[in-house]
C-alpha cells in the first residue's frame, strides 16, 4: 500500500466536529466535476490511491475514471462497503427482511423465504457474498487491490459475535476478487484479536489514530501497544483527532509511530491536501535520517576495527 | 457478571447487543424477537439462545435486567411486566404513548426498588452535558428564551406503511423524533409545562405527523420554540441542536460542537469573553467500545454501572421520561386546536 491514501469523507459531508463545514462541503461538491478536481490535485501531489465508500456518486465517479485509462493508468481505489445509509434507511422502511429482498439481486431471497430457510447458516454467507457483489458493481474495471468493511458493520458484528461473516467477508473477497480484504474499526485491539483466531494473520486494518485518544477505544495505550507487536498492516485515520489538534502536530506524532504503513486524510483545498503530503514526507525523511544516524553510530562503535582491537 | 436479556432485536436492539456483547460485566443470556428471521440468525451466528415469547424467556434465563427495543406501544405492557417480576429495565425511548402509562410504571418501578433507564442517548453527548453544566450553573445568567430543533431524513417522499406510520403505535415526528428534544430541554433547563401553540404537520405520510413546530414555556414561564422535521433530505443524519439565551450570554450547542458567547467578564474557567468554540472531542470520555457514538456505549455502560450499584442512577429515569412524555402530551393536544 502507498504510504499517503486520500479519502473521500470531504466530499460526502461527513465532518465529525461540525455541522456548518458538512454544509459547506456539500455545496462545494454538489458537481461531481468538483470532485474529480480535488481527485486530480491529490494525484498530482503524488497520491495514486483513493479510499471510498459504496456510496451512489462514487458510481459517477468510477465512469469518469474509466472513460480515460491513460490519464488514471497508476489510479487504484479501496472500496469501503457498505455506504450504511443507505441500508439504514431501508431497514427503517422495508424491515430487514424487505431490505434484502430489495437490495440482494436476483430473486435468491425470495426464494429463500419460500424455501422455509432450510439451510440458513450457509445461505446467510451467500447472502453476503451476494450483497458484497452488489456493491463491487460499479468499480467494473478499476484496480480495487483492497477491498474494505465499514466500520460501523465491522463493528456491529463484532460485538455480535459474529465471526464468520467477517472471515468469510475476507475469504470471497480474496477469492472473488483477488484482492485483499480490509477493515475499518474503531475498535483495533479486539477485531485484531477476532480476526487472528478466525486464521486471518496480519490482516490490513484502517483504525483512528490519534494523539488525542479520539476514537481509540480503550485507550491510546492499548492501541500503541498493538502497534509495537507488529501484528498488522495499519491504515491510520482520524489522524487529526476529528479536528481537535493542528495537523502538523497530529501528523509528527502519527509518523513517528511503528508499524503504520500508510495514512488516510481527506482535505479539499488544494493547499491542505499539498501541505499534508508534503508534512508526511518531511517526518518520514526525518525517521530515515534519524535512523541512518543510528546505524552510523553502531557501526562507529561495535564495528571499526579500532574498537574491535581494543 | 450481570444477565441481560433483551426483547426487540431490530435497529435498536441489535445496536444494543452488540455493545452488550463487548461490554466486559455482561452476559447476554435471552434475545426475544417474533420475526423468525431475526432470531434464526442470532442463534446461529452469535449463539444467543432465543425467544419468541419474552415471558417464557424471562422465566427459563432469569436475568438481572432486560433491555426493551419494540415498537413504542409495547414499552407498556412489557415493562409492566418485568416491573411485577422485580427485574431491572432499560428501556426505548420515547417511554409509553401516554404519561398516564408513564406515571405508572415509573411509580412501579420505585416501589419494586429496581434501576430504571430510558434510552434517552443525547443525556450521554459530552456537548449537552457541558450545556447543562453551564446552564446550572448560571453562567449564562437568567434564562429568557430557548430553542430546541431536530431535522433529518427520515421521511423523505410517500413510503409504504411501518410502524413509524401508525400514530397508535408511537409513529410520528412527535412522538419518534421531537421526542429526544423535549426531553433535552427538559433536563437542560426544567421541564416544558405550557404549550401555547403548536402545528403537527405531515408532509409525505398519511396518517402521521412529520413535522412540529411549538411555543412552550416551563414553570418559570420561560418561553421556548420547539422546531423539528424529519422530512428534510438536507441533513444527511439526524440533527439535533439547543439554543439558550440568558442574560449574561448565549449558548448554541449540537451534538459535535458547542458554541458560547459571555457578554462581560464573568465566565467559568476555560471560557472567555464573547465567543468560545468546543468540540465534543474535548467533551468526551472515550468508550471501551464504539460502535456508532460515544453516548450508545456510555448509556448502557452507565445503565450496568447502576445494576451493579457503582453510581447514583439518576439519568434518564422512568420519573424524568414521564416528564417528557408529559410535555409531548401538551404539545400534542394544543395542535388540536389549531
Ligand atoms: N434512541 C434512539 O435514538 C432510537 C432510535 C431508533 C429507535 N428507537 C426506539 O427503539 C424502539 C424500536 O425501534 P427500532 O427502530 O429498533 O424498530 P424496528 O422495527 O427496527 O425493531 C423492532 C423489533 O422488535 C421486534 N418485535 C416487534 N414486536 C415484538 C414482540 N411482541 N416481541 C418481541 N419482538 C418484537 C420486531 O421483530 C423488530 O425486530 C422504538 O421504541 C423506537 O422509538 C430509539
Amino acid at each position: 500500500m502507498e504510504r499517503i491514501i486520500f479519502g473521500d469523507n470531504q466530499f460526502f459531508a461527513v465532518n465529525h466536529i461540525s455541522d456548518e463545514k458538512s454544509r459547506a462541503q456539500s455545496i462545494k461538491f454538489k458537481d461531481d466535476s468538483a470532485i474529480i478536481k480535488t481527485l486530480d490535485i491529490a494525484i498530482a501531489s503524488g497520491i495514486n490511491t483513493f479510499m471510498c465508500t459504496t456510496h451512489d456518486r462514487i458510481a459517477n465517479i468510477c465512469e469518469i475514471i474509466r472513460q480515460d485509462p491513460e490519464k488514471y493508468q497508476d489510479f487504484k481505489i479501496y472500496p469501503c462497503m457498505p455506504y450504511a445509509h443507505k441500508y439504514a434507511n431501508a431497514v427503517t422502511e422495508l424491515g430487514i427482511a424487505g431490505t434484502l429482498k430489495q437490495y440482494v439481486p436476483g430473486n435468491f431471497v425470495s426464494s429463500l423465504f419460500k424455501g422455509g430457510m432450510a439451510y440458513v447458516s450457509k445461505d446467510f454467507i451467500s447472502i453476503m457474498e451476494l450483497m458484497v457483489d452488489a456493491e463491487m458493481k460499479m468499480f467494473k474495471g478499476i484496480n480495487t487491490p483492497v477491498i474494505f468493511l465499514q466500520n460501523v458493520i465491522t463493528d456491529l458484528l463484532l460485538g455480535l459475535g459474529m465471526n464468520e461473516f467477517l472471515i468469510g467477508f475476507a475469504n470471497y473477497v480474496r477469492q472473488k476478487y483477488n484482492a485483499e480484504p480490509g477493515f475499518i474499526t474503531m475498535n483495533l485491539p479486539k477485531l485484531l484479536d477476532v480476526l487472528e483466531k478466525g486464521g486471518i494473520t496480519n490482516p490490513i486494518i484502517c483504525t483512528s489514530i490519534n494523539k488525542v485518544n479520539f476514537r481509540m477505544s480503550g485507550g491510546k495505550e492499548i492501541y500503541e501497544k498493538t502497534l509495537r507487536e507488529g501484528r498488522c498492516r495499519v491504515i491510520a485515520m482520524q489522524v487529526l483527532g476529528g479536528g481537535a489538534i493542528p495537523a502538523s502536530e497530529a501528523l509528527e506524532y502519527v509518523s513517528n509511530l511503528p508499524n503504520i504503513e500508510s495514512i488516510l486524510f481527506g482535505a479539499s483545498s488544494k493547499q491542505n491536501i499539498e501541505n499534508t503530503v508534503e508534512t508526511i514526507k518531511y517526518h518520514d525523511q526525518k525517521n530515515k535520517e534519524r535512523l541512518i544516524t543510528r546505524y552510523n553510530e553502531y557501526e562507529d562503535q561495535y564495528a571499526s576495527p579500532v574498537s574491535a582491537v581494543n | 457478571m450481570v444477565k441481560i436479556a433483551l426483547i426487540g432485536a431490530g435497529k435498536m436492539g441489535l445496536s444494543h447487543l452488540s455493545i452488550l456483547g463487548a461490554h466486559p460485566n455482561v452476559e447476554i443470556v435471552g434475545v426475544c424477537d417474533t420475526s423468525k428471521m431475526v432470531v434464526q440468525v442470532l442463534e446461529r451466528y452469535s449463539g444467543y439462545k432465543c425467544f419468541s415469547d419474552y415471558q417464557k424467556m424471562v422465566e427459563e434465563t432469569h436475568p438481572d435486567a432486560v433491555f426493551v427495543s419494540v415498537p413504542t406501544k409495547y414499552h407498556y405492557p412489557m415493562v409492566k411486566e418485568l416491573l411485577k417480576r422485580r427485574i431491572n429495565v432499560f428501556t426505548e425511548k420515547p417511554f409509553c404513548l401516554n404519561p398516564e402509562e408513564s406515571i405508572e410504571l415509573a411509580q412501579l418501578a420505585k416501589a419494586a426498588g429496581v434501576i430504571n433507564q430510558v434510552g434517552y442517548h443525547n443525556k450521554f453527548v459530552g456537548t449537552f452535558r457541558e450545556v447543562k453544566r453551564l446552564v446550572k450553573a448560571g453562567a449564562i445568567g437568567e434564562i429568557t428564551h430557548f430553542q430546541g430543533e431536530a431535522y433529518g431524513p427520515v421521511v423523505v417522499k410517500k413510503k409504504s406503511e411501518t410502524w413509524r406510520s401508525d400514530p397508535t403505535e408511537g409513529g410520528g415526528c412527535l412522538m419518534d423524533y421531537a421526542s429526544h428534544v423535549i426531553d433535552l430541554i427538559n433536563d437542560i433547563i426544567a421541564p416544558i409545562e405550557s404549550c401555547k401553540g403548536s402545528i403537527l404537520k405531515s408532509i409525505y405520510s398519511k396518517n402521521v405527523d412529520d413535522s412540529v413546530y411549538a411555543l412552550v414555556g416551563i414553570e418559570s414561564g420561560v418561553s421556548g420554540v420547539i422546531s423539528v422535521n424529519w422530512s428534510d433530505e438536507t441533513y444527511r443524519k439526524m440533527s439535533t441542536s439547543v439554543t439558550i439565551i440568558g442574560t449574561e450570554g448565549k449558548i448554541e450547542s449540537d451534538a459535535n460542537e458547542l458554541k458560547v458567547y459571555f457578554k462581560g467578564d464573568k465566565f467559568p474557567k476555560g471560557y472567555s469573553k464573547g465567543w468560545n468554540v468546543k468540540y465534543v472531542t474535548d467533551l468526551t470520555d472515550e468508550v471501551a467500545f464504539y460502535l456508532r457514538g460515544e453516548e450508545y456505549s456510555a448509556q448502557i455502560d452507565y445503565f450496568i454501572k447502576s445494576v451493579t450499584g457503582e453510581n447514583s442512577h439518576d439519568i434518564n429515569t422512568f420519573d424524568s421520561a414521564w416528564k417528557t412524555d408529559k410535555s409531548i402530551s401538551l404539545i400534542k393536544k394544543q395542535s388540536s386546536y389549531v
